[in-house]
C-alpha cells in the first residue's frame, strides 16, 4: 500500500499539480504580458473579459482549441502534425526536474516538492531542450512554404550556437555544486551560504542571454520575426497546433526563469542566506521565494521585449560565437584555476 | 506667388540656358516658350539624347535631376507630346523639354542619361503606349501584364464591355 | 557525389508581399535569395492603382482636391498644398498672406505626423514595438488639431484654390503652441529609446547605403536623398508659399545608410517645430481667400509645380485646354520614384535588412500606384 502511495499516487498528483501550474501560469502570463505591454506602451491592453480582462487568455484558449484545424495541401502531414506536439511535450517534461521547494510534511508523510531528482538532471534538461528545437525545425520544414523554411533554418542555427554558450556557462557552476542534480545545486548554495549568481556573475549573464535566445524572445525572436518572416516557422499553423507552439514558447519562458532561479539564485532559499539576523524570513514558505524569484525573471523577459529592437540573424550568431562562447571558456578556465588554487 | 524680386531674376537665368543650348544645338530647337515662370523647349526627337546629355553635363547648366516624364495625347492631330521636367540640384533651375511624335512612333530612351528614367518611361509606356527604344526592360508597371489598351490615351473607352 | 550536390544548390525565388506585414501596403518584391542573402530583386507594384490621373481629366479643378488626399494618405495636406498651388500658378492667383501662413502651419504639422508614422513603423519593422505606439500617441494629438481645423483627421481636403475654406477656429493657435512646446521632449524620448541603442545602431548603420551620385541619378528626393548628404530642399532652394521668410536648417546625413535617413527625419521634425513656431508668431490678420472666379477656368497652358512633401519632391504637371477640367494631370509622386532605388539598396543584404531599408525610404503605396 505504501509502495502504491509513494510510487503511483503521489507522483500522479504531483504531475497533475505541475501540469496545472504550467497551464495556469501560462494563461496568467499571457494576460500579464499583454497588460504589461499595454502599460509600457501607454494603452490599455485586454480589459473586457472578466475583471481586468484576466479571462481574456481563457477565451483565447477556447477559441484556438475549437477552431477548425487547417492543414494546407502541400505539407508533409505526419511531421506537420507531430512537430507541435514535440515542442509542447518537451517544454512540459522538463518541469519534472524543477525543485519548487524543499520537503513538506503532509499527514506525517515527507513529500518532496519536485517530481524527480535525477543525478543527471541538468543533462536531462539540456537534452530535452534540444529535442524541443526539433519541434520548431521540423514544423517549419514540413510546412513546405518559404517563410516557415527560413524561420526553421534560422532557429536551427540559432539553437545550435546558443546551446553551446548555454552549456559552457553551466560548467563553471558545476565546479561549485559538484553535482548535476538540480536539488543538489540548490543545497550547495545553501551550504556555501551564497547564491551562485554572486560568485559566477559572468556565467549568469551568459546563461540568461542564451536563455532568452533559446526561448525565442525579443531581441532574439528571429525564427518568428513577424515583420520579416510573417509568422516564421508557425506561419502555416492554426488552431490547436498553433496553440501548442504558443504555450510551448511561454512554458519555455517560465522554465528558463525557473532554471535561472535554481542555478544562480538559490532556488527556494531566502535572500541573503549568509546574514543571520534575517532568520525570521525562514518562516515564509520556501515555495514563495521560489515563485517570487521566478516571477521577477519572467518580468525581465517582458521588460526586454517591450523595450528593445530585434537583432539581425548574422549579428545574433556573432554575439554567440564571438562573445558568449569565448567568454564562457575564459570563465571556465579562471574558475577552474581558482578552485584548484584554493584547494 | 513669385514675388517681384524673382520675376526679374529668373528670366535672366533662363536666357542663359536658351543661349547655351542654341549655341550648340541651333537646329534642334523647334520652339522656345517662356510662360508662368517656366521655360519650355521643344526639340526634334532625333536630338533628344545629345541634348539631354549636354544639359546634364554642361557645367553651367547641370540638369542632373530628372523630375518627371509625362506623355500628353492629342488625338485630333494624332500626336503625342513627351514632356521631360528637368531640374538642377546645383543651380536650382528648372527646364521643360518637349518632344513631339506621331502616334505609333517611338522615342529614344533616356535611361542611358538618367537611370531614374527607367520606371518613369515604363509608366508612360504603360499608360500611353509610347515605346522607348533602347529601354532595358520595357513592360507594364502599374497595370497587369495582360491589360489591353493604354488608359491615359484620350481615345481609351471609359465604359462599355471589353471585347 | 557531395560536390555534385553542392553545385546544384539553387537560389530560392521568394515573393515578399503583396500581403506582408512590413511592405507598408501592397508592395510585392520578387527576391532571388541565396540562403538569406539577396542576389537580385524586383519590386512589383500596381496593386493599388486607381487611375487617379485619368480621374483628374473628368473632374473640375475643385473636384479633384479630395482625390489628392488619397495619394499619400498619411500626409494628405501636403498633396492638397501641391495641387492648389499648381492650379494657382496656372491661373496666376495671389494668395493672401494669412492663408499662406496657415497653410504652412498645417503642412508642417502634417510633416511631423508623417514622420511619426514613418518612425513608428520603421522601429516596428526592426522589432521595437513600443516606439510605434508612442509615435501614434503624439500623432493622435496632431490629428485632433486637424479635426479642430477642418473636421477631418486623415483626408483633410484642407485648402481651397485661392486660399482656405474658413479661418482657423478660436483656440487653435494656443493648442498648436501647446503641442509644439511639448513635442521636442517627445522626440528626445524616441531618441533615447533608439539613437543610442546598440541593437538599433547595428541594425541601421552601414545598411542600405546609396551614394549621392547614384541617388541623384535614380531621382531619389526628400529626406532619403538628404540622408546621402545632398543638401537639397525645395522649401529652401525654390521657396514656395512663405518659406523664404522662415528660418530653418536642412539636416543632411553623411553616407546615406538607414541610420542617416533616420537621423535626417528626426531632425526634420525638430525643424518643423521651429517653422511652426515662427509661422504662429508672424501670422498676420486679414483675408484668408483671394478673389477667385466662381467657376475655375484656367487659361490654356501648362505648369509644373512641385513642393517638398514629407517624402520628397511632389509635383503636379497640369495641362489646361481652357475648359473647367484639366486636359492632362501628371503626378510626380516621390514614393514612386524613390522606390526605384530599392533594388540597388538591398542587393547583397539579408532579408532582415530589406524590411529596414523599405522602411527607410518611406513609401506609401497609395502614392506609388496612384
Amino acid at each position: 500500500m505504501s509502495i502504491f502511495i509513494d510510487f503511483v499516487l503521489i507522483p500522479i498528483i504531483k504531475i497533475l499539480v505541475i501540469v496545472t501550474f504550467v497551464f495556469v501560469s501560462v494563461l496568467i502570463l499571457i494576460w500579464i504580458e499583454r497588460r504589461f505591454q499595454g502599460f509600457v506602451q501607454s494603452r490599455l491592453g485586454p480589459n473586457r473579459v472578466g475583471p481586468q480582462g484576466i479571462l481574456q487568455s481563457v477565451a483565447d484558449a477556447i477559441k484556438l482549441l475549437t477552431k477548425e484545424d487547417v492543414i494546407p495541401n502541400q505539407v508533409d502531414r505526419f511531421i506537420f502534425n507531430i512537430s507541435p506536439i514535440i515542442a509542447f511535450v518537451t517544454a512540459l517534461v522538463v518541469f519534472a526536474l524543477i525543485p519548487f521547494g524543499a520537503e513538506l510534511n503532509i499527514f506525517g508523510r515527507k513529500i518532496t516538492l519536485y517530481l524527480a531528482d535525477l543525478n543527471i538532471g541538468l543533462l536531462f534538461i539540456i537534452g530535452f531542450n534540444s529535442i524541443g528545437v526539433f519541434g520548431i525545425i521540423l514544423g517549419g520544414w514540413a510546412a513546405k512554404s518559404k517563410y516557415p523554411l527560413l524561420g526553421s533554418l534560422r532557429s536551427a542555427s540559432q539553437m545550435i550556437s546558443y546551446e553551446v554558450a548555454l552549456i559552457m556557462s553551466l560548467v563553471s557552476v558545476l565546479f561549485f555544486s559538484r553535482s548535476l542534480s538540480l536539488v543538489e545545486i540548490v543545497k550547495a548554495q545553501q551550504e556555501m551560504k551564497v547564491w551562485f549568481a554572486f560568485i559566477q556573475p559572468l556565467a549568469f549573464f551568459i546563461f540568461f542571454i542564451a536563455g532568452v535566445a533559446e526561448s525565442n524572445r525579443l531581441p532574439f525572436d528571429l525564427p518568428e520575426a513577424e515583420s520579416e518572416l510573417v509568422g516564421g516557422f508557425h506561419t502555416e499553423y492554426s488552431g490547436m497546433k498553433f496553440a501548442f507552439y504558443f504555450v510551448a514558447e511561454f512554458a519555455h519562458v517560465i522554465f528558463f526563469s525557473a532554471l535561472v532561479t535554481v542555478l544562480f539564485f538559490g532556488g527556494w532559499l531566502r535572500p541573503f542566506p549568509n546574514v543571520d539576523w534575517l532568520n525570521f524570513l525562514d518562516y515564509i514558505p520556501p515555495v514563495f521565494w521560489f515563485l517570487g524569484k521566478l516571477a521577477f525573471f519572467v518580468f525581465i523577459f517582458m521588460w526586454i521585449r517591450a523595450t528593445w529592437p530585434r537583432y539581425r540573424y548574422d549579428q545574433l550568431e556573432m554575439i554567440s560565437w564571438k562573445w558568449l562562447i569565448p567568454l564562457a571558456l575564459v570563465n571556465i578556465f579562471i574558475t577552474g584555476l581558482i578552485v584548484i588554487l584554493v584547494k | 506667388m513669385n514675388n517681384e524680386k524673382e520675376k526679374i531674376e529668373i528670366p535672366e537665368n533662363f536666357e542663359k540656358i536658351i543661349h547655351k543650348i542654341s549655341e550648340f544645338f541651333s537646329t534642334a530647337i523647334i520652339e522656345k516658350k517662356f510662360d508662368r515662370g517656366e521655360l519650355t523647349l521643344t526639340i526634334k526627337p532625333e536630338f533628344l539624347i545629345p541634348v539631354a546629355e549636354f544639359l546634364k553635363q554642361e557645367p553651367e547648366l547641370k540638369f542632373d535631376f530628372l523630375s518627371d516624364i509625362c506623355a500628353v495625347h492629342f488625338p485630333k492631330e494624332k500626336k503625342f507630346e513627351i514632356v521631360y521636367n528637368l531640374y538642377s540640384i546645383t543651380f536650382h533651375h528648372r527646364l521643360r523639354l518637349k518632344v513631339k511624335i506621331n502616334e505609333g512612333e517611338s522615342v529614344t530612351s533616356l535611361t542611358r542619361v538618367w537611370s531614374g528614367a527607367n520606371w518613369l518611361e515604363r509608366e508612360v509606356y504603360d499608360m500611353s503606349g509610347v515605346v522607348f527604344d533602347g529601354h532595358p526592360d520595357l513592360k507594364r508597371i502599374l497595370l497587369s501584364e495582360d491589360w489591353k489598351g493604354h488608359p491615359l490615351r484620350k481615345d481609351y473607352p471609359l465604359s462599355g464591355e471589353e471585347e | 557525389m557531395g560536390k555534385r550536390y553542392l553545385e546544384h544548390t539553387k537560389e530560392i525565388i521568394m515573393n515578399m508581399g503583396p500581403q506582408h506585414p512590413s511592405t507598408h501596403g501592397v508592395l510585392r518584391i520578387k527576391l532571388w535569395l541565396d540562403g538569406e542573402t539577396v542576389v537580385k530583386s524586383e519590386p512589383i507594384i500596381g496593386y493599388l492603382h486607381r487611375g487617379i490621373e485619368k480621374l483628374a481629366e473628368f473632374r473640375t479643378y475643385t473636384q479633384f482636391m479630395p482625390i489628392t488626399d488619397r495619394l499619400d494618405y498619411v500626409s494628405a495636406a501636403s498633396n492638397n498644398l501641391a495641387w492648389v498651388q499648381a492650379v494657382e500658378k496656372l491661373m496666376g492667383i495671389e494668395v493672401p498672406r494669412r492663408a499662406e501662413f496657415i497653410r504652412v502651419i498645417i503642412t508642417e504639422l502634417m510633416r511631423i505626423a508623417n514622420h511619426l508614422v514613418w518612425l513608428g513603423t520603421q522601429a516596428n519593422d526592426i522589432g521595437a514595438v513600443t516606439v510605434l505606439l508612442y509615435c501614434f500617441r503624439e500623432r493622435e494629438e496632431i490629428l485632433d488639431i486637424f479635426e479642430m481645423f477642418c473636421g477631418a483627421r486623415l483626408t483633410l481636403n484642407a485648402f481651397r484654390i485661392g486660399g482656405l475654406a474658413h479661418d482657423i477656429p478660436p483656440g487653435f493657435k494656443e493648442r498648436v503652441k501647446d503641442f509644439i512646446e511639448r513635442f521636442p521632449k517627445y522626440i528626445d524620448d524616441y531618441e533615447r529609446l533608439l539613437s543610442e541603442n546598440r541593437i538599433w545602431l547595428q541594425r541601421t548603420k552601414n545598411v542600405g547605403i546609396i551614394s549621392a551620385e547614384d541617388a541623384i541619378d535614380l531621382g531619389l528626393s526628400g529626406p532619403s536623398l538628404r540622408g546621402s548628404g545632398v543638401k537639397w530642399d525645395i522649401r529652401k532652394s525654390n521657396p514656395y508659399s512663405v518659406y523664404d521668410e522662415l528660418e530653418f536648417d536642412i539636416p543632411t546625413g553623411e553616407i546615406g545608410d538607414v541610420y542617416d535617413r533616420y537621423k535626417v527625419r528626426i531632425e526634420e521634425m525638430r525643424q518643423s517645430v521651429r517653422i511652426i513656431k515662427q509661422a504662429l508668431e508672424m501670422m498676420p490678420e486679414g483675408e484668408i481667400r483671394a478673389k477667385v472666379p466662381r467657376i475655375i477656368k484656367p487659361p490654356p497652358g501648362e505648369v509644373y509645380h512641385s513642393i517638398e512633401a514629407p517624402k520628397g519632391e511632389l509635383g503636379f504637371y497640369i495641362v489646361s485646354d481652357g475648359s473647367t477640367m484639366p486636359y492632362r494631370v501628371k503626378i510626380r509622386a516621390p514614393s514612386f520614384v524613390n522606390l526605384q532605388s530599392l533594388s540597388k539598396m538591398i542587393e547583397g543584404h539579408l532579408v532582415a535588412d530589406i524590411v529596414a531599408i523599405i522602411g527607410s525610404i518611406d513609401i506609401v503605396l497609395g502614392e506609388v500606384d496612384r
